[in-house]
């Protein structure tokens, strides 16, 4: 197994390749350029053998594909920020039409005010159009998860599309040693995609045709029935995946420390990888914290959280992104889940990082305390925006 | 007696559900006929979304797919591309789509995919009008005509500015094959459908479809209408193919404009002025057909 140092953009590529997608449908937009270069250039060399529809929008790029992938074949594509949410009716059409679409994207922030950093609105945004989530920590953790998508998004069970999100520039442009595995190895662990229904001429059907109210409704039900069964599928899936290759990233929920954890701060993204150190820090000075990784956002772990609860006496959510509703879309999530548990630990909501600012590990370092400290004080402050500047944008100089 | 050119073949079946007098029914009736049965269709919103009929009943003999309103273009480009990822080469990929469709929100991913090239078959089905929606003005309803948007009122507020040039922006794209078509000329029709079959690039067929319901005309007097609207030269008969244009038929005795629209409610409030002016403007485009025809015989 050769390792490799790319950046995560490149991990993206070196993913599909290794898929052996059929369909490549893609269109340039900072920070996810260097995936489609890598892309062409495979193409170009013969190293891929791939159809590379150059396409005049995100837009476009999400409607072609799922034609493609209605016609039978492996589909992939990769974007960021308003080419993602320029795709969303499309991204709707894509859960609904039942393709096993794999994306990346780059979880950059939307504008006003223009910002090409950091932050996860953009996907956070799409959380209702039907597709799986993943929220990646590492290089390795990026290409891993896109073998792994095309094996549990192509299950009959499931049959439902899947986004791979990466920190913009933190991770979309790091480097890290990245073990990319011989292609005999992803042949042995990934089929051919052979979907049960498709566009043939020899067997001619409509597809995504008009319902009237008599049956729209069990067509959603269908959907809400793969996603429960895609739950088990995806913890196959991570299980032969860990036995092939020998890595395993988390299933739903990615737990570090948390067994006999006081607090615990839960994270995505690169944060997640800051408040590992963190967490090894504040251990050897004989704090009881640990880390729960949000992995997948979609499916949302509920399960995972309340067995969680059980163990802990407070729970920090951090939302790299805010939606204007009761806190971040993670902390609203997680509350809704603990509701009904019988296990309700302190629950406090930190907004930090927003449009690509440090999470430093000082930063880090006094939530984990603050967490610590909730049983105790209270969550007065239920919902804080970290970090901000004392004074508003206008007057900083 | 001639001999009838057009295939027996049948892949639009009953049970359809388009109005009385359709224009667009007889536009994937020819489509289908001329292309056969190794053809894979994409219709995004418009009237045939509809029209081959709700869950669980289908009324085609092909595969098709809806997609949304704006995709067509990115719809047949996926296809195709799969197609080609399995060697598949025998399937034509056909596009059908209204005028709102193609010529106004469409009109992105149409022109990407006859900008790369895409081997698949364009139908853009005339009927001048958001007619799925309820006869709201597009792009391609031609001045003067009233719309449930263009409600004339007390301030002549019927449809101003010119139709939108569909074949001339695919000419400009350097598009292989492109046609105006007609659904009272099926021979026609079907014959420059097949002929594409032999194109390997993007073909698009502007087909006019007239619409009773929103053109306020009986239903059984579709094919006359649309045969009129050729007669007159309102809609001429023509094929550019890599630039060269070819008439395809030229009137032997020209209709006056003003007989094509006097039998469409559409039309009934446009004072004479207006019509005569349609009528240059008729003679005007027919006269610079004629030109580009002369101009690029030699291609």
């Amino acid at each position: 197994m050769p390792k490799m140092v790319i950046t995560v953009n490149y991990s993206l590529a070196y993913g599909a390749k290794l898929s052996r997608v059929e369909v490549v449908a893609a269109y340039p937009i900072t920070p996810q350029t260097t995936v489609v270069e890598k892309l062409a250039e495979f193409v170009a060399n013969g190293e891929m053998d791939t159809q590379y529809v150059k396409v005049e929008s995100e837009h476009t790029a999400m409607a072609a594909l799922i034609s493609a992938s209605l016609a039978g074949a492996r589909t992939f594509t990769a974007t960021s920020a308003h080419g993602l949410t320029l795709m969303h009716e499309v991204l709707i059409w894509a859960s609904g039409s039942r393709t096993p679409i794999v994306m990346g994207n780059i979880n950059r922030a939307m504008a006003p005010a223009w910002s090409v950093w950091a932050d996860h609105l953009d996907s956070v945004a799409q959380r209702d159009t039907g597709w799986m989530q993943i929220y990646a920590e590492t290089n390795q953790e990026v290409l891993d998860s896109i073998i792994q998508a095309y094996k549990f998004c192509e299950n009959n069970e499931v049959l439902l599309p899947c986004m791979i999100m990466e920190d913009a520039f933190f991770l979309s442009h790091t480097s890290e040693a990245v073990d990319v595995p011989e292609q005999s190895e992803v042949d042995a662990f990934l089929p051919t995609f052979d979907p049960p229904e498709k566009l043939d001429v020899d067997d001619p059907k409509g597809f995504c045709s008009l319902v009237m109210p008599d049956w729209y409704m069990e067509f959603r039900y269908l959907m809400y029935e793969a996603w429960n069964k895609a739950m088990g599928v995806i913890y196959d899936v991570v299980e032969d995946f860990e036995k092939k290759f020998g890595r395993n990233h988390g299933a739903l929920l990615d737990m570090y420390k948390c067994d006999d954890a006081d607090a615990v701060l839960m994270a995505a993204g690169t944060a997640a990888a800051t408040c590992r150190e963190v967490v090894d820090d504040l251990r050897s000075k004989g704090k009881k914290v640990g880390l729960a990784r949000i992995r997948f956002f979609r499916p949302f772990p509920t399960e995972e959280v309340r067995s969680l609860a059980k163990e802990v006496d407070a729970i920090g959510v951090l939302d790299r992104s805010f939606t204007f509703a009761h806190g971040g879309a993670f902390f609203s999530e997680v509350g809704g889940a603990l509701y009904n548990s019988p296990a309700k630990p302190a629950l406090k909501n930190y907004v930090a990082g927003l449009g690509g600012r440090d999470i430093t590990p000082k930063t880090l370092s006094r939530l984990f305390e603050d967490v610590l400290s909730l049983p105790e004080n209270g969550t007065e402050k239920e919902i804080e925006w970290v970090d901000l500047k004392d004074a508003p944008p206008e007057e900083v100089s | 007696m001639g001999k009838i050119t057009i295939p027996e073949e049948e892949n639009m079946h009953p049970g359809h559900i388009a109005c009385l007098g359709c224009g667009g029914g007889l536009a994937m009736r020819y489509t289908l006929k001329a292309l056969g049965k190794r053809t894979i269709v994409s219709v995004p919103a418009c009237c045939w979304a509809i029209m081959h009929g709700k869950h669980p009943s289908f009324a085609l003999g092909v595969p098709l797919v809806d997609t949304a309103f704006e995709v067509t273009g990115a719809s047949i480009s996926g296809i195709r591309a799969a197609l080609d990822a399995k060697d598949i080469k025998d399937v034509n990929v056909v596009g059908f789509a209204g005028d709102g469709g193609t010529a106004d929100i469409g009109i992105q991913a149409l022109s990407g995919a006859v900008e790369r090239n895409t081997n698949v078959f364009y139908v853009m089905y005339d009927n001048e009008a958001y007619m799925n929606t309820g006869i709201q003005r597009s792009g391609a309803t031609p001045p003067g005509a009233w719309t449930t948007t263009t409600p004339v009122g007390t301030t002549q507020d019927w449809k101003k500015g010119a139709k939108k040039n569909m074949v001339e922006i695919m000419v400009a794209h350097d598009i292989p094959y492109t046609a105006t078509i007609n659904v009272a000329f099926p021979e026609d029709f079907i014959k420059k459908l097949q002929k594409g079959i032999d194109i390997d690039g993007p073909k698009f067929y502007h087909a006019f479809a007239p619409c009773p319901t929103g053109w306020r005309h009986p239903p059984e007097l579709t094919v006359s209408i649309a045969k009129m609207a050729t007669d007159s030269n309102v809609f001429p008969l023509f094929e550019v193919e890599i630039g060269k244009y070819k008439i395809t038929r030229k009137p032997k005795k020209r209709i006056p404009v003003k007989e094509y629209l006097a039998i469409q409610g559409r039309f009934r409030h446009l004072p004479e002025d207006e019509v005569e002016q349609m009528q240059r403007r008729v003679d005007r485009e027919w006269e610079l057909l004629l030109r580009k025809e002369e101009f690029t015989a030699d291609f």
